[in-house]
């Protein structure tokens, strides 16, 4: 490609138009893939041995079966169980367009305000998460990169394998046990806003983002080592050698630049690893966040709010992985006709 | 020198890592085969009082209902390696077949499958595995259940992609221009080549499973707590940590162990099983 002749305009216009056809597919996928997985949870939801409406009155413990009876039976009509599946799922597809996802029986509020409540926190813990792995992953594998087959390069390849055999909530439970005891310092398990008191939000957030972050940074480090070991052995980086660049210039300017494309898609990859993790850190810190109340949600069978935080979930995953898509494709001219 | 002491020491000086991934796997199926036999104690007995430090009548102490650590570690692997195993052997079977069936059949049936499988893989793993224990309730073998229905999908995914390509090889076009038929080639020709992905997709995915299961068990959703799971076991460790470090260390440990060995082992049978793969720089 590089010594071939410049590209002619008709080809551009077909390469402009081969973007477009790509996004738009991109796009015209995304809205079916959402309604399949939540359609699916619904329907896994609704394949439950008795039904909720029993599990709830037995929940409460009432003694008169009659009574019983009618509480189940009136439930059922509520919530819309004497309807077909296929009916139910339209209707609560219609509500959850509306942003209404009914009302969760283990909280008694609506289903929506826990979602405002608790996604910012989720997402800032994912946000930082992913920020400090990179934040040493990527040096990490640089350096491993450059002086590769030392003792450093080891080091670095040592530490990223155990940090993949290191299950995060072993992790997680070994950096508070440190904290405690050894440091016997406690983190603060109340939440505060990060908006209102940012230190001690900080200080709670910090431990479950470097727990997964050690995890998470792994396999970054060992896609960033292996990619500048490929990049270094271009022509291109051997004639900016050759014309008498330093090599800081080299690897900095060209070598890790198209290193880093892979690390790009890494992230969409891992979206969904980094967002079951982050169900496990809240659990460990007791971060109120939505990891918690999915798992609080699961163990009340609090349906409704199990439903809504999965369909959230799939929504943030696969619009990760659509602007990761659509990222690479602007930054990678290359994968554009492919 | 035999052949075979030979052979071991070549893969020995190729595959040192692997090797020695190996030996613990080796160490960790034999206790979980001679669990009832080499364990002092029962999974489910109480033995003694409750948080004895580790000591020299019980080497990883005791928990907060008085069971022998050391008995459900060796249990545990026991449980692991059985949900790993037969979750991975259910789901990667099932999702090869799929992924080569409609990955050579093409059409409708290859379009919409792919679309199914975006749906389920647009759910993080952990997430839809915590969903599925909420419909069907916690056991064993629904945490079995949950694991094949997660890995199914990314199997399929992949050995379609490799089988697509084989179907496009010229040896295929051969033997369909001389007349073989559909089910001849996918079974002479597609099926034993995509037996090294298979493979690889088997190994790998075995210490994947077992995070998987020790993590819904962490989070009180994974097997009943009175299992020797090391997630369940790590659950009630956190719960007295001041007093009672051994109770998160031992399983911990563990399942560290357990699945650093296996991603070596994984890594090396990687390497000989694909050779597209071999010599990588990674």
């Amino acid at each position: 490609m590089q010594h071939g002749p410049r590209v002619q305009p008709g080809a551009a216009r077909l390469q402009s138009c081969a973007v477009q056809v790509y996004v738009v597919h991109r796009l015209l996928l995304f809205v079916p893939t959402l309604l399949g997985a939540s359609l699916l949870i619904f329907v896994l939801m609704r394949l439950v041995p008795g039904d909720i409406a029993q599990i709830l009155v037995y929940q409460t413990g009432s003694e008169q079966s009659s009574v019983q009876e009618k509480q189940i039976k009136q439930i059922r009509t509520e919530l819309g169980l004497d309807k077909p599946v296929l009916v139910q799922y339209v209707t609560w597809l219609g509500n959850a367009v509306r942003l209404d996802f009914g009302e969760s029986y283990s909280q008694r509020r609506p289903v929506r305000d826990i979602l405002l409540e608790r996604f910012p926190r989720s997402m800032e813990l994912a946000v930082l998460t992913m920020g400090l792995a990179m934040l040493w992953a990527i040096p990490l594998g640089v350096i491993s990169a450059v002086r590769q087959n030392t003792w450093l390069d080891y080091g670095v390849r040592v530490l990223s394998i155990s940090g993949l055999s290191l299950p995060i909530f072993f992790t997680g439970v070994l950096i508070l046990y440190l904290l405690v005891r050894v440091f016997r310092y406690l983190p603060p398990l109340e939440y505060s806003a990060l908006t209102e008191n940012p230190v001690e939000n900080l200080k709670q957030m910090i431990w479950p983002a470097l727990a997964q972050a050690y995890y998470i940074s792994a396999p970054i480090m060992r896609l960033t080592r292996s990619q500048m070991l490929e990049v270094v052995r271009q022509d291109y980086v051997r004639t900016a050698f050759a014309k008498g660049l330093s090599d800081r210039a080299v690897i900095y300017r060209h070598a890790l630049r198209n290193s880093l494309l892979p690390v790009v898609t890494f992230i969409g990859w891992w979206g969904g690893r980094l967002l079951g993790g982050i169900v496990i850190m809240e659990i460990i810190f007791a971060v109120p966040g939505m990891g918690t109340a999915l798992v609080q949600a699961v163990s009340y069978r609090d349906y409704p709010t199990v439903q809504a935080i999965v369909f959230v979930m799939a929504l943030i995953f696969l619009a990760v992985n659509l602007i990761v898509d659509l990222l690479y494709g602007w930054l990678d001219p290359r994968i554009r006709l492919a | 020198m035999s052949a075979v002491a030979a052979q071991t020491r070549r893969l020995l000086a190729r595959q040192p890592l692997g090797v020695a991934g190996a030996a613990v796997v080796l160490v960790l199926v034999a206790t979980a085969l001679l669990a009832p036999v080499l364990a002092p104690h029962g999974p489910k007995e109480a033995v003694f009082g409750q948080f004895v430090p580790p000591g020299r009548e019980f080497p990883m102490g005791t928990d907060n209902l008085g069971r022998d650590v050391l008995s459900r570690v060796m249990w545990g692997a026991r449980l692991s390696l059985y949900v790993g195993l037969v979750s991975v052997l259910v789901g990667v079977t099932i999702g090869s077949l799929w992924g080569i069936f409609t990955g050579y059949l093409g059409g409708i049936a290859d379009v919409s499958s792919q679309r199914v499988i975006d749906c389920v893989m647009a759910l993080p793993p952990i997430v839809l595995a915590l969903s599925l224990m909420a419909a069907v309730g916690q056991s064993v073998n629904n945490v079995i259940l949950a694991l094949t229905i997660l890995l199914t999908p990314t199997a399929a995914r992949t050995v379609r992609s490799v089988a697509l390509g084989i179907a496009a090889s010229p040896y295929v076009e051969a033997a369909r221009a001389a007349g073989t038929s559909h089910v001849r080639i996918v079974l002479r020709h597609i099926l034993p080549n995509c037996l090294a992905t298979y493979i690889v997709l088997v190994t790998t995915n075995i210490s994947y499973a077992i995070v998987v299961e020790a993590s819904l068990s962490f989070l009180g959703v994974g097997a009943p707590p009175d299992e020797p799971s090391w997630g369940g076991m790590l659950t009630a460790g956190t719960q007295a940590m001041e007093t009672a470090p051994w109770l998160i260390f031992f399983p911990g440990v563990a399942i560290s162990l357990a699945v650093f060995a296996l991603n070596l082992l994984g890594d090396a049978i990687r390497d000989i099983a694909d050779p597209r793969l071999r010599g990588g720089l990674g």
